[in-house]
């Protein structure tokens, strides 16, 4: 299996700068995803793998070997690459056989060989029985089920996967979702997933790398890393909801920043990192950390006032307002049920910041 | 491995299909500019105001000016008339009714116009002989052959423009957009007043002006029925000047003069269309299919019912029957009864070697024109919808050019393009009219193809250059298959126009080298109305055959197996 | 005090009896929910309401008049209702300004001009859409048209408020925000809101009450909270929240799982058929620890899949014959894929098979 490197490139659409001087490896047998907002530029940086743009500066590899630069590009056809499009892609006047079997056939595979193997990929994604049906006459997840396969059945050493469950429903999305990283797992083919949805990159990914809007890698780490230690306030904020709590430090401990006209003195039990510098900065804390009691006694309990209740299925959302910030705590419903934590809107109640994360003035975390 | 980029082939490509259009369309179009404002050498604009203050020329623009208006203005009250009708009302029958008032597309007008003249001339008109003996009148109550005459037969013919849109409109709008104005208090009529109409208003206008735009260029009807009584159009009057003068060229000289106006008075009609179509390009169409809001007609059900079919039988029915009938008669003039009537002029056409050559030459000159100008125009529109190239604009541009430029334009334009001015002589040859046709049908093909090409996403080739086709494999294998369809049918659009036209081939026939409208246009002109009669007859059969076994074929293509994706 | 009121409420397409003697009584101020999937009579029953489709069996009324009745044989025209509508797709008038789409109501109520003027700058304020007064729909985002749908039917003040999916169509973000501006517009003017979804978090986060519909005939009326507690049937269990339903072997009155060692329940019905299905919630099962005691109500499972979400983890358990799924919050850290671990689960429900 093949690795993918981008170095020193940098892409411009007329006066408009897309990327600059990126540097990103992909190893060889991982799931990478690419996580960032629309138009952040990672589709180009996908297209620019796939031969289909070609960079301004800097190189392109797979597998070791310069495929494109400044001056010359392998073009797609020769950079044996399996591509997933958002769109599918799928040939509207090819059965579900002729399409899988197109790669193939343009490789000038035998007729028993292209039986073999284009069987075998139907079966691996799950639409035997369909290989002599047109597009027209399947599902959504279905044509992507053959997008798929056609991308698999050369058995490429990289797949590139263009936010391909985006116009999918939310259960399918969850099926498919399980279903390409077990194909990945059994294949160990390298992939290289571009998406703006963070629970998808959360739940497929080896490594992620998150991206902002003007082009800038952030972060890169495993999902528990960068969820966990999210770098600076984009990230953490892209990748959930991120409660961010501003607070300033007086005297040794932080103290909710509550505005010069309010006397409520709100402390945040948990002390800044010993390695905060500066007198302000703003904490986060995720929904379901937050922790709620009826009352407000107990040590670090911070008086709050429930704005609204949602029941969202099998979570309970509260809008909290705590001083004059507003927060969001999430619960498992069975355990507001349980714990009679239904709180009525307008009620008072108590809460506890566990597990915070603490950013600086400038945006970046400090552990 | 081969590096490289695929640089070269596309420039040259463009190169190629600019240097199609340039010689296609471009200088043609140019000539007549210099023509009509350069005389020997110098530009000369007094020479121009000369030719339009003349009162014989000026009163054939303000003809051409009354007929286009009056023409719009009738054909849109019946065009929407009739597509409310169809399409929001529970008038019964409604698929055969929005068929049947699609028929008059079929018909060649001038053959109408041969049709309606031999019913109401003043002179020998059958109805007019009729209504007099039966209403004792010492003079035709009614003659065709006039403005009035001209504008309604146009209309009769044309509305089918305003209709189709309408009809389209009305019934792919969003009924939603109708239901929130009901149950914000809105009754029928002020929905069809406040929101309906307007939202309906940008294809009115549409289907409008294209009708305006025809009508400007129209040579068959008005020369059918205007020429003898004088009344002449732009179109009719070139013809006329170039006739009378054998073909010198003052007279082309003039006709480029009035072409100028047309070309100009066509352009802003497509610009002001644009300019509409922009505004009102209103996302009105409907994504669920729900039904509509329906007027129930009740009591006038029945009375509108039998309207809309003798509307239909007068436009459609009477010219044909009459047409055939004419053309059985031994001699013109003569009663319809079985002892005048006789199938030899049938027989005769295609014996004839002046009526079978004119079939020959139409089918050949229509088939290939529609096969060139169909390759010609799938090629460019893929530059300019699938290539990054720079200087696309400039196809895009000339590709547009001839939709603005009349049959008589073309013609003219054609003329001076191939009468030798570049070593090349074509002139009443069947290849003048062969190039004029790929002129005038280009523009079509053009923007046909690149409708069909925009609906191939980009998508669908790039996942073939992934699955390791070249850039020609792709071509072959995805883009081509997909946009076949689309491809045969402009071939049809073409073919089937081009086969019955008249305005273009008047202007550029030679002794050998007559068209079927030519043919019939030449005996009616030459009196034998019989004949011309009885070969308009084997040319609806033709037409009508044509179309229907090509409206199978394309209709089998337009499975969903072949259905693109978006 | 009911507002609206339907009784008996049939409607038949053909054969097909889209909705089965609907019964309803809709307080006033309420904000309720027709939820369900596609086709099952939602929105059908809403179009009855507003007067599109006319009930063929039945009576509707509103504040004890009664709008459509089979048996008086009346029908009141859908621009006589005086409700306000929002839908689907917005059904903005793309050729009006936002001002005038707003207005209409008003005209063709020929309310004196200071009326409407005052109206619309009111809702378009309700709506935040001030500044947007003179723009075209065209130029505006789906949010925003939405908004301006709202405007308009708030603009007379309206009783009632049927919304048709109107969030359908935009982003799960706007969606969010969408929802409580809708709630908030509610307080605000008080007015009864009749909402249809097929999204059940959607429903359950906006109704105070609410039905579910299942091909033309109602599953259960009530609380969100209640539903979800107490879901009348298999079908409404599995329609709201994600759902576990495994098949057990009962034997007085304990529950087994086929293949899995451990009793799953010991609190299973005595008249339980043959084939009965122990359904719970994925947040309902909890994990012990491998060596934790012998707990008598815990099953034996491995672990097949562990999914990372961020705030929750999910995991796919295979227990014996069965494939169960459980969600836990990040800070329990629960078994890693291939392990052996041992689940409890803390509420169950029961249901025939068939």
């Amino acid at each position: 299996m093949a690795d993918l490197q981008l170095s020193g490139v940098s892409k411009s659409y007329g006066t408009r700068k897309v990327l600059d001087s990126l540097d990103l490896t992909i190893k060889s047998g991982e799931c990478f995803t690419l996580l960032g907002p629309s138009g952040s530029g990672k589709t180009v940086i996908l297209r620019l793998i796939a031969g289909f743009e070609t960079p301004d500066e800097g190189t392109v590899s797979i597998g070791g070997t310069v495929v494109a630069d400044a001056k010359r590009a392998l073009p797609p056809e020769e950079r044996r690459i399996g591509v997933v499009f958002q769109d599918y892609a799928v040939w509207p006047h090819k059965t579900v056989f002729e399409n899988i079997a197109y790669p193939l056939e343009i490789a000038k595979t035998s007729k028993e060989k292209i039986s073999e193997n284009v069987k075998k990929a139907i079966d691996q994604v799950g639409l035997k029985g369909l290989a002599n049906r047109y597009p027209y006459q399947l599902s959504g997840g279905q044509q992507q089920r053959v997008a798929l396969a056609r991308a698999l059945v050369t058995t490429p050493t990289v797949m590139l996967l263009d936010e391909p469950l985006t116009n999918l429903d939310a259960n399918l999305r969850e099926e498919m979702r399980f279903e390409i990283k077990e194909l990945q797992r059994k294949t160990g083919t390298t992939i290289f997933y571009v998406t703006h949805d963070q629970e998808v990159a959360l739940a497929i990914s080896d490594r992620l790398a998150v991206m902002d809007e003007s082009g800038r890698i952030r972060q890169t780490g495993t999902p528990d890393e960068v969820y966990e230690h999210p770098v600076d306030e984009f990230v953490h904020q892209f990748l959930g909801i991120p409660n961010y709590i501003p607070f300033e430090i007086r005297d040794g401990a932080a103290h909710i920043s509550a505005g010069q006209d309010d006397a409520t003195d709100l402390p945040i039990t948990e002390a800044p990192p010993a390695a905060f510098r500066g007198s302000s900065g703003k904490a986060a804390c995720r929904p379901m950390d937050i922790q709620m009691e009826r009352g407000t006694e107990g040590a670090g309990m911070l008086p709050a006032k429930v704005l609204r209740l949602s029941l969202l299925g099998p979570i309970v959302d509260y809008l909290l307002e705590v001083g004059r910030i507003q927060l969001r705590a999430q619960m498992q419903t069975e355990e507001a049920l349980a714990r009679g934590m239904i709180i009525e809107e307008g009620c008072e109640c108590g809460i506890r910041f566990t597990d915070l994360r603490w950013f600086d003035a400038k945006g970046e975390a400090v552990r | 491995m081969t590096f490289g980029k695929k640089f070269n082939t596309a420039n040259l490509v463009l190169v190629f299909s600019i240097l199609v259009l340039v010689i296609v369309v471009a200088v043609p179009v140019i000539l007549i500019f210099i023509t009509a404002f350069f005389e020997n050498g110098k530009f000369n604009l007094a020479g121009v105001m000369k030719v339009l203050s003349d009162p014989d020329t000026y009163q054939a623009l303000l003809n051409s000016v009354i007929i286009a208006t009056g023409t719009t203005l009738l054909s849109t009250t019946i065009g929407t008339f009739f597509a409310w009708l169809v399409a929001r009302t529970d008038l019964p029958f409604k698929k055969t009714m929005k068929a049947l008032f699609l028929v008059p597309f079929m018909l060649p007008s001038f053959i109408g116009a041969l049709a309606w003249k031999v019913l109401l001339s003043s002179r020998a008109g059958y109805i007019n002989k009729l209504l007099m003996a039966m209403f004792g009148l010492e003079n035709a109550p009614i003659d065709i052959m006039s403005l009035g005459g001209i504008i309604a037969i146009e209309s009769m013919y044309l509305f089918p423009f305003v209709f189709l849109q309408v009809a389209g409109a009305l019934e792919r709008m969003d009924p939603t957009l109708e239901e929130s104005a009901r149950i914000s208090g809105a009754g029928l009529g002020t929905i069809t007043r406040r929101i309906t109409l307007p939202l309906v208003m940008p294809s009115i206008l549409a289907g409008a002006l294209l009708v305006a735009l025809y009508s400007l260029s129209h040579f068959g009807v008005p020369s059918i029925l205007g020429t003898e009584k004088g009344i002449y159009n732009i179109p009719t009057k070139i013809y006329e000047r170039i006739y009378a003068s054998g073909g010198s060229f003052g007279a082309i000289r003039v006709g480029t003069i009035l072409s100028m106006i047309l070309v100009i008075a066509a352009a802003l009609i497509l610009k002001l269309q644009d300019v509409l179509l922009k505004k009102g390009q209103y996302q009105i169409i409907a994504g669920k299919s729900m039904r509509p809001m329906v007027l129930k007609l009740r009591g006038l059900k029945v009375p509108l019912l039998i309207i809309s079919i003798i509307y239909i039988c007068i436009t459609v029915v009477l010219p044909t029957v009459t047409i055939f009938l004419v053309g059985g008669l031994k001699t013109y003039g003569l009663t319809f009864e079985l002892k005048n009537m006789t199938w030899n002029n049938y027989l005769k056409i295609f014996q004839w070697k002046m009526t079978k050559d004119a079939i020959w030459n139409s089918i050949y000159l229509s088939l290939g024109a529609a096969f060139v100008t169909m390759l010609a125009g799938t090629m460019i529109s893929y530059v300019i919808v699938k290539m990054k190239v720079r200087g696309k604009f400039l196809l895009q541009f000339l590709g547009v050019l001839p939709f603005s430029l009349p049959g008589t334009v073309i013609a003219l334009g054609v003329i001076l393009t191939w009468s030798g001015k570049f070593g090349v002589n074509l002139y009443n040859t069947p290849w003048i009219i062969f190039v004029a046709y790929i002129a005038r049908y280009m523009a079509f093909s053009i923007k046909s193809n690149s409708a069909s090409l925009s609906q191939v996403s980009d998508s669908l080739e790039e996942a073939s250059r992934a699955c390791g086709a070249t850039h020609w494999q792709s071509l072959k294998n995805i883009v081509i298959p997909l946009i076949k369809p689309g491809m045969i049918s402009a071939f049809f659009l073409i073919f089937l126009p081009a086969l019955r036209e008249l305005t273009t081939s008047v202007l550029l026939y030679g002794p050998t080298t007559r068209t079927i409208g030519v043919a019939i246009y030449a005996l009616n002109e030459d009196g034998e109305t019989v004949r011309a009669a009885a070969l308009a007859s084997i040319a609806l059969i033709i037409i009508f055959v044509g179309e229907t076994i090509i409206r199978k074929f394309l209709a089998r293509l337009d499975q969903p197996r072949a259905k693109v994706q978006e | 005090m009911s507002q609206l009121k339907l009784v008996d409420v049939t409607k038949r397409f053909g054969d097909v009896i889209a909705v089965d003697k609907l019964n309803l009584d809709v307080e006033k101020g309420e904000c309720f929910s027709f939820l369900g999937p596609s086709g099952c009579g939602k929105t059908t029953t809403l179009r009855m309401i507003a007067g599109f489709e006319d009930l063929d069996e039945g009576e509707l009324s509103v504040d004890g008049k009664v709008i459509s009745s089979s048996f008086k044989k009346y029908y009141l025209p859908p621009e006589q209702r005086d409700f306000g509508m929002v839908f689907q797709a917005f059904a903005v008038w793309p050729h009006l300004t936002v001002r005038d789409n707003v207005a209409f109501p008003l005209q063709i109520r020929r309310r004196p001009k200071q009326e409407i003027a005052e109206r619309v700058k009111m809702a378009l304020q309700s709506t935040g859409l001030t500044h947007r007064e003179e723009n075209y729909p065209g130029k505006l985002s789906g949010g925003e048209q939405q908004r301006i749908a709202l405007a308009r039917a708030i603009a007379i003040n309206p009783k009632v408020m049927l919304l048709d999916e109107p969030l359908s169509n935009l982003d799960a973000k706007l969606r969010e925000e969408m929802r409580f501006e809708i709630k908030d517009l509610q307080k605000k003017f008080g007015f009864t809101i009749i909402y249809v979804t097929h999204d059940q978090a959607e429903a359950m986060a906006l109704s105070d009450r609410m039905l579910v519909m299942d091909h033309g005939v109602v599953q259960q009326v009530g609380k969100p909270l209640d539903i979800y507690n107490k879901p009348a049937n298999k079908f409404v269990f599995s329609f709201i929240g994600l759902s576990n339903f495994i098949p057990v072997d009962i034997s007085e009155g304990k529950a087994t799982i086929k293949g899995a060692a451990g009793v799953a329940s010991q609190a299973a019905p005595a008249d339980a058929g043959l084939r009965t299905l122990m359904a719970c919630r994925p947040s309902d099962i909890d994990f012990f620890e491998r060596d934790g005691g012998a707990d008598p109500h815990a099953v034996e499972a491995t672990v097949a899949r562990r999914t990372y979400l961020g705030d929750i983890i999910d995991y796919k358990l295979v227990a014996g014959e069965s494939e169960l799924r459980v969600q836990k919050p990040r800070r329990e850290k629960g078994p890693l894929e291939g392990e052996r671990c041992r689940i409890r689960f803390n509420r169950t429900l029961w249901y025939s098979a068939e």
